[in-house]
């Protein structure tokens, strides 16, 4: 007896589908699994067998091959024992299921038949949508996030032994609740106002959500670098349904769903031991990396000297396009990246700054050291903000100004930014020919010219400014670039590539 | 802005020279190249006489038959201007001088002809196969020569005189005599250097635009930059060098001589090591230069400087007060983060204060205006 049944394999971020045939015929006992299965999903084999068993089915003492379809993809994971089992169950003619090929299965299974949940269940569920299935049938666990796709029945069960039941009608599962997407974050996250007095760190992050510029801060240990970076999120706009459903997508593929949704946008601070493959994805199949969980969030790069060089220079195109493409041998896929880059470092080796009398780092190490800064990734990165430690009364201080407010500014910022580039596009994004074109008064003009001229600023310095300059007068609500604006623009911009 | 002005006679003259050159070349050129400053202490008529017998009277007559209307034109056409030895802006010591020019084209910024004193005027020659060492030397001495507020002078050409432009356009406005008009860049390399000056400085000549460089025209504009300057410093030369001349034209108008002390085993320093023998003033830096003009210890009188807002000047006692970062600065001065951006970029600009590739401000050595503040 044959049986077949769909699935489907994580690939990226997106799920591909996987037909599960089965077929049972007289010979010796054996249970061959073919189609480029990897270790987990050759496992299936004992976990199918034990669950079956366990649940009070028979399992077949004749000759079983599960075949899983196209055999040229690789596959992988322990989400495809449920419909193997349930493939499984059909050609023994223990369970008889007619709907079997218009229903799509995907679930690993505990030895006692109980559901486990799989990562990337709403891209799964999107996936037997596109495909054309009435049906999907998944744990318990993952039955939230599936519901979050319409136009297919999503049923959640949460043992191999509701089968029988399912099968014959007799039991009608109850449409799981779709997760509440989360657009915004939640009370009590971190919120600006613990960032006390320095103004000038907090206009640079102002400017950064405003105009969505990657921004880079320099100071020692204990300055407000990640304490700055951590509320970024807080002033960023609030997610649109579609972007949140992108968020929900890579956390599901991630399985950081099942744990509760992000709330907001996501911040991702890797640590800088992380490899390539981690920070933009990689490995066979690939995964997601940092860069992609970061995406329509924030990154942060904490001590980015300390990172590999490689490691940087894989984010570079990524930065560009917004998305990460990998090549493997069986083809090549894209995973989303548009992140904010903020990044921290230090001043020098030793941390304190050339200009502290307690700095033993000799010339030679600190200049090392700031090519570093230089090198890595500078070319990527918009604002420069110099911190330093805090005085005792700034600490003392009364509490900044609160994110909300800080928002207000930033969110009308982006209106204008949109009502002038169109839909979601901010200005950082902005192409050359759309910054040369950017009103500016004459004095702000001037001003940029005369830069231009004495410290010989190239033509991507000159346009970061610009860029710079619109986000300031977004943000004061005004139609040109005026001299003010101009001018607190280039102090703002990083330099080095002047 | 002062205009400047000259006269149509001043103008001819100029003409005059342009045409005159290829006649100059065959008789002023080689070893007796370095004489053509001599031939131009002569008069037109004279000149002419000495450099084309045969045609004198047709080029005398040619040059005085020249429009004014048409020279003027091809000034402005060239984005040059004039400023002839009856006009008030032509520089007070280049009238010490018998060869003086009749006339200096110009282009760039006039102002800075105004108040050219010769103590606040320092002219950096020296080889163009300069050494490492050699170019170092000249940007440092350039650099912090505009930084004190002195005016540097060089002839835009290779190796030395491109250095001091350079490091002295980072702090502040150069002059660039050139032995060509001033609206040629001469060697053609350096044209971004050039168009450079002719912004934030000012590129002098003796020749009409248009005119091209011939061999005898840069002994000529030594003359010129050696007159100008109080004191000539010669960074690198060998024993026989343009650079030489320039200083012995310096030295014949009683003007300092200065030599930057180089390895005695180094060819390209054998000119100044000799000029440093011959008693010229030893030049390690800057303040050696300020020294020997100005008297030891003392800063240049304050070039009028456009006086500071009540925010700049806040800003920049903060930086001086050693606050480094925007943070720093805004807390001392009590300014927004928004404004305290604002001041640090102008500071930044007009040269008061320099920021490292980590973005922490320091003060340099340009002095605070001295006068009142007048609101920004």
């Amino acid at each position: 007896m044959l049986a077949t049944a769909r699935t489907f394999t994580l690939d990226g971020i997106s799920a591909r589908p996987v037909r599960v045939e089965v077929d049972v015929h007289r010979g010796l006992p054996n249970f061959t699994i073919v189609g480029l299965p990897d270790t987990a999903v050759r496992e299936a084999r004992e976990r199918v067998r034990a669950a079956l068993v366990n649940c009070g089915f028979e399992f077949p003492l004749r000759r079983i091959v599960v075949n899983l379809a196209p055999a040229s993809l690789r596959k992988a994971g322990p989400g495809m024992d449920l419909a193997i089992a349930a493939a499984l169950m059909s050609a023994s003619g223990e369970l008889p299921w007619e709907r079997l090929a218009d229903v799509a299965l995907a679930g690993e299974l505990a030895l006692d038949g109980s559901t486990r949940p799989v990562q990337g269940a709403l891209a799964m569920a999107e996936a037997a949508r596109e495909g054309g299935a009435e049906a999907i049938v998944l744990p318990a666990e993952n039955g939230p996030e599936a519901a979050l796709v319409e136009g297919i029945e999503v049923i959640a069960i949460d043992s191999l032994g509701r089968l029988p039941a399912l099968v014959a009608g007799e039991w009608e599962p109850p449409r799981p609740q779709p997760l509440p997407l989360r657009l915004d974050a939640v009370a009590g996250a971190p919120d600006l106002a613990d960032l006390r007095g320095q103004p000038h760190l907090r206009h640079a992050l102002e400017v950064a959500a405003a105009g969505g510029h990657s921004l880079l801060m320099v100071g020692p240990p204990g300055a407000g670098k990640s304490l700055a970076a951590s509320r970024l999120p807080s002033i960023l706009p609030p997610l649109a349904p579609a972007e949140a459903l992108e968020v929900a997508r890579i956390a599901s593929a991630c399985g950081r769903l099942a744990s509760g949704v992000p709330a907001g946008r996501p911040l991702r601070a890797p640590h800088h031991t992380i490899s390539a493959a981690g920070l933009v994805g990689g490995g066979t199949p690939p995964r997601p990396g940092e860069a992609t969980m970061a995406h329509r969030g924030v990154l942060f790069l904490d001590e980015l000297c300390e990172f590999r060089r490689d490691v940087l220079e894989a984010l570079r195109a990524p930065l560009e396009t917004g998305e990460v493409s990998i090549a493997r041998a069986g083809g090549q896929r894209s995973l989303p990246c548009r992140f904010m880059l903020v990044a921290a470092a230090n001043p020098c080796p030793c941390g304190r700054g050339e200009c502290d009398p307690d700095c033993a780092c000799t010339p030679l190490a600190v200049q090392r050291y700031q090519g570093k800064l230089s090198g890595a990734l500078a070319d990527r990165i918009d604002i420069l903000a110099a911190v330093r430690q805090p005085s005792a009364e700034e600490i003392g201080g009364p509490a900044g100004e609160a994110s909300a407010v800080v928002r207000e500014r930033v969110l009308a910022a982006r209106e204008r930014q949109e009502r002038r580039l169109g839909e979601g596009r901010c200005n950082a994004e902005m192409t050359p020919a759309e910054a040369r074109v950017c009103p500016l008064e004459g004095a702000a003009a001037a001003l940029l010219a005369d830069l231009y001229a004495k410290q010989r600023l190239s033509g991507r310095a000159h346009d970061r400014a610009l860029r710079l300059a619109r986000t300031i007068a977004d943000l004061e609500g005004s139609e040109e670039i005026g001299e003010g604006q101009m001018a607190q623009a280039l102090q703002l911009r990083r330099r080095g590539d002047a | 802005m002062p205009e400047p002005r000259s006269c149509p006679d001043c103008l001819r003259r100029a003409w005059l020279l342009a045409t005159l050159a290829p006649y100059i070349e065959k008789i002023a050129t080689g070893e007796a190249g370095s004489r053509s400053p001599e031939l131009l202490r002569l008069a037109n008529e004279d000149l002419v006489e000495v450099a084309a017998p045969k045609v004198a009277a047709q080029l005398l007559a040619r040059a005085a038959a020249l429009p004014e209307p048409r020279l003027r034109a091809a000034l402005e056409g060239a984005g040059c201007w004039a400023c002839c030895r009856h006009d008030d802006l032509y520089p007070a010591p280049l009238r010490d001088a018998a060869d003086a020019p009749w006339a200096l084209i110009g282009r760039g910024d006039p102002g800075l002809l105004a108040g050219l004193e010769p103590f606040q005027t320092v002219t950096v020659v020296g080889a163009r196969r300069a050494t490492a060492y050699g170019r170092e030397v000249a940007r440092e001495l350039g650099r912090e020569l505009a930084a004190a507020g002195m005016i540097v002078v060089s002839g835009l050409a290779f190796g030395i005189d491109a250095c001091a432009h350079r490091g002295a356009l980072d702090a502040g406005p150069t002059i660039a005599v050139l032995g060509c008009g001033p609206d040629i860049a001469y060697p053609a390399t350096h044209r971004s250097l050039w168009r450079r000056i002719c912004e934030v400085g000012l590129v002098l000549s003796e020749l009409p635009p248009g005119t091209t460089p011939w061999r005898w025209t840069f002994p000529a504009r030594n003359r010129i930059m050696a007159a100008l300057a109080g004191m000539t410093v010669v960074v690198e030369a060998a024993t026989r060098s343009g650079s030489l001349i320039t200083t012995d034209l310096a030295a014949d108008l009683g003007r300092d001589l200065g030599a930057v002390p180089g390895p005695v085993t180094s060819r390209a320093s054998a000119g100044p090591n000799g000029l440093l023998a011959s008693g010229a003033h030893v030049i390690r830096g800057a303040q050696d230069v300020l020294d020997a003009m100005l008297g030891p210890g003392r800063l240049p009188a304050a070039r009028p400087e456009p006086s500071l807002g009540p925010d700049l000047a806040a800003a920049l006692a903060a930086v001086e007060a050693g606050e480094g970062t925007g943070d720093g600065v805004a807390a001392a001065s009590g300014l927004s983060g928004a404004s305290a951006a604002a001041a640090l970029a102008r500071l930044e600009l007009l040269g008061y204060v320099e920021v490292s590739g980590t973005g922490v401000y320091t003060r340099t050595l340009r002095p605070s205006p001295s006068g009142p503040c007048l609101g920004h």
